[in-house]
């Protein structure tokens, strides 16, 4: 019974964690769904939002009222800044060799994590991210934090209406059409490049919503704290078929599991490599992922 | 002149100015401080010449070729330290050991589309390094392993031989490199870069070759790593992280994809700007991603690309000084920049 109680609180933890790397994982597979680009600076967008909100935070004071609130300027400025990266950085490459996008996309990631560090207001050293006072609600010897609730109900918020965007409005069945046929879709009259821009504007909200509640759940927040859940949110979209919406949410919540049970049960310092053993167990596998189609190369 | 006969003049140019150059090191003309700057400058080249292999000639983007050079380091202390196997032998070992760790990630990645190798060696770097704090008995932990002999104890010629193994080493891997490159196999691995689907139509074996210019392309990393631990003397885990990797993608970037005398060039260079610009503190870290990000916009072709993203070739010059018209099929070139 202990192990069972164990098995479902850790679970339960990983439900959690997987939600934000779902959120992050969504922004990922939109844009490479849209542009065949791998945003490496998509996990540094999650850090600016979490330091957008500690300052906004630190100026209010930490209420539940205010952190709800804090999502707005957070996820605003992040928008802004994922549609100048686009502008300025990508816009220019989107004609060549799909590796210097690459290589562009690392010199934008590293670009947001060293001038995060060279600013004075924010600077190297870790900071400790407000939080509200933990308070557990148990249920059957399972116990779930109000900042796990917090997490969930974030998450479905924004899940359900990215759905609405994607499957029910106009501009949600442009990025649908782009992303199946960019050629076509430009000769249809769809603005591509306005899709292109409005894709980032929505990967990089959810990425700042994902910043503020992954600092929520892990009150330290620093330069460098995107890389990793980046480098997961990737694997999670991989791992459900990238360019798959439905994916993205499914790889995140299974990677998130994954995680916290290696954590629980086989040992913490595992968890790091279980990700990218899970990245390269689905490459052997089934590389379009568990939701994505096959695809055949064109010429 | 024959083919042959330039090759050798080749040959005795390249041996020539590396003995001067030795020379002018153990007479201390050139001084401690800039022989130490380029021979950690000659290691940087030679793992940007394996990374331009994967990433500039065959167009797959690599992200860890700090991982690499860690495993060929600590592999190379490990075998000295632990297994007492001379010198020589155990960088080999090390740089083997590397390729064995890139043919392993090259298996599952390579099958598919390039983007995945990016993330797999960027997930490659990161775990060595955790693993290697982890394994204090062979690596010492976070605290760094200490005390490896290094290629000579006396302590007037440690700086000039560490210098001449770098740079002998820079002129084997850039001779092979030119000639591999050269060759039909070269060609191949070009053509992937160009059209991969184009490629594999005309009967070139596409998983194959790319498996190789990757497992080569570790063996470099390895090897540069290999040179570097007994350099050094100390070695920790911090030193391989995902910055170093970056680094290396800037030298090949800068001095032109798919370019070897570019590489040389940038990797000296850009070597040398980070002493310059040691006062800037952390304000050098911004520097880098922007050279990056101006490179890729404005002049993707790197600095060589100003100059018709031509090789410098020894064997051409050669050739022009005695009077015989350039034959490029026959001659055995060598890009002898050192």
């Amino acid at each position: 019974m202990d192990f069972l109680q164990q098995f479902c609180q850790q679970t339960l933890n990983g439900m959690s964690l997987g939600s934000i790397y779902a959120l992050l994982a969504l922004g990922y597979t939109m844009v490479y769904g849209i542009v065949q680009l791998i945003n490496f600076a998509h996990g540094d967008i999650l850090m600016v939002g979490a330091f957008v909100s500690y300052f906004v935070l630190s100026k209010w004071g930490i209420t539940p009222v205010t952190l709800m609130l804090s999502f707005l300027p957070s996820m605003l400025f992040c928008l802004t800044l994922g549609v100048s990266m686009e502008k300025v950085c990508y816009k220019p490459l989107r004609n060549q060799p799909r590796i210097n996008a690459l290589i562009t996309a690392i010199g934008v990631s590293f670009l947001l994590e060293n001038g995060a560090r060279v600013i004075p207001a924010i600077g190297p050293n870790p900071r400790v991210f407000p939080t509200l006072p933990v308070v557990n609600y148990a249920w059957l010897g399972v116990s779930i934090s109000r900042v796990q609730l917090l997490i969930f109900m974030v998450a479905i918020v924004l899940m359900l209406l990215l759905n609405y965007i994607v499957n029910f409005t106009k501009i949600g069945k442009a990025m649908r059409a782009v992303s199946y046929d960019k050629g076509a879709a430009y000769l249809m009259g769809i603005n591509v490049d306005r899709v292109i821009s409005f894709t980032f504007a929505l990967g990089s909200s959810l990425a700042a919503a994902a910043g503020i509640l992954f600092a929520s759940a892990y009150p330290q927040i620093e330069p460098y704290m995107g890389i990793m859940p980046g480098m997961k949110a990737f694997i999670a979209a991989v791992l459900g078929g990238i360019g798959s919406i439905p994916g993205a949410v499914l790889g995140g919540l299974i990677l998130g599991v994954a995680e916290t049970l290696t954590k629980g049960f086989l040992s913490s310092q595992l968890s790091d490599a279980i990700a990218f053993g899970l990245l390269i167990l689905i490459l052997v596998v089934k590389p379009s992922g568990l939701l994505g189609k096959p695809m055949g190369e064109k010429v | 002149m024959s083919t042959k006969k330039t090759a050798v003049v080749c040959f005795l140019v390249v041996a020539v100015v590396l003995l001067l150059l030795y020379t002018l090191v153990a007479l201390r003309i050139i001084d401690e401080y800039t022989s130490q700057v380029l021979t950690v400058a000659g290691i940087n080249v030679i793992i940007a010449l394996g990374l331009n292999l994967i990433s500039g000639f065959t167009g797959q983007l690599a992200l860890g070729h700090a991982g690499f050079m860690a495993v060929g380091a600590y592999t190379t202390a490990a075998l000295v330290m632990k297994l007492n196997v001379p010198i020589f032998p155990a960088m080999l070992g090390g740089a083997l050991m590397a390729a064995l760790f890139g043919f392993l990630i090259g298996l599952p990645t390579l099958r598919l589309r390039g983007d995945y190798l990016a993330i797999v060696t960027l997930g490659f770097g990161e775990i060595i390094r955790v693993v290697m704090i982890n394994l204090p008995k062979l690596t010492g932990g976070p605290a760094g392993l200490k005390g490896i002999p290094t290629f000579t104890t006396n302590f007037f010629w440690r700086p000039v031989l560490s210098f001449a193994m770098v740079y002998f080493t820079l002129a084997l891997v850039v001779v092979f490199l030119s000639n591999l490159l050269k060759s039909s196999h070269g060609k191949a691995i070009i053509s992937i870069r160009e059209d991969e689907i184009a490629a594999n139509a005309m009967g070139i074996n596409v998983f194959y070759y790319k498996i190789f210019a990757f497992t080569l392309s570790a063996f470099i990393g390895g090897l540069g790593g290999a040179l570097y631990a007994p350099f050094f003397g100390y070695l920790s885990p911090n030193m391989f992280n995902f910055q170093k990797s970056v680094e290396f993608l800037i030298i090949v970037v800068l001095g032109g994809m798919g370019n070897l005398t570019g590489t040389v060039l940038a990797g000296i260079g850009l070597t040398y700007l980070q002493e310059i610009l040691r006062f800037l503190k952390d304000y050098r870290l911004v520097i880098y991603p922007v050279i990056l990000i101006i490179v890729m916009i404005f002049q993707p072709s790197g600095v060589m690309g100003l100059f018709g993203n031509r090789e410098f070739s020894l064997t051409a010059i050669i050739n022009k000084l005695i009077g015989k018209s350039p034959n490029r099929e026959k001659s055995a070139d060598k890009a002898g920049e050192v």
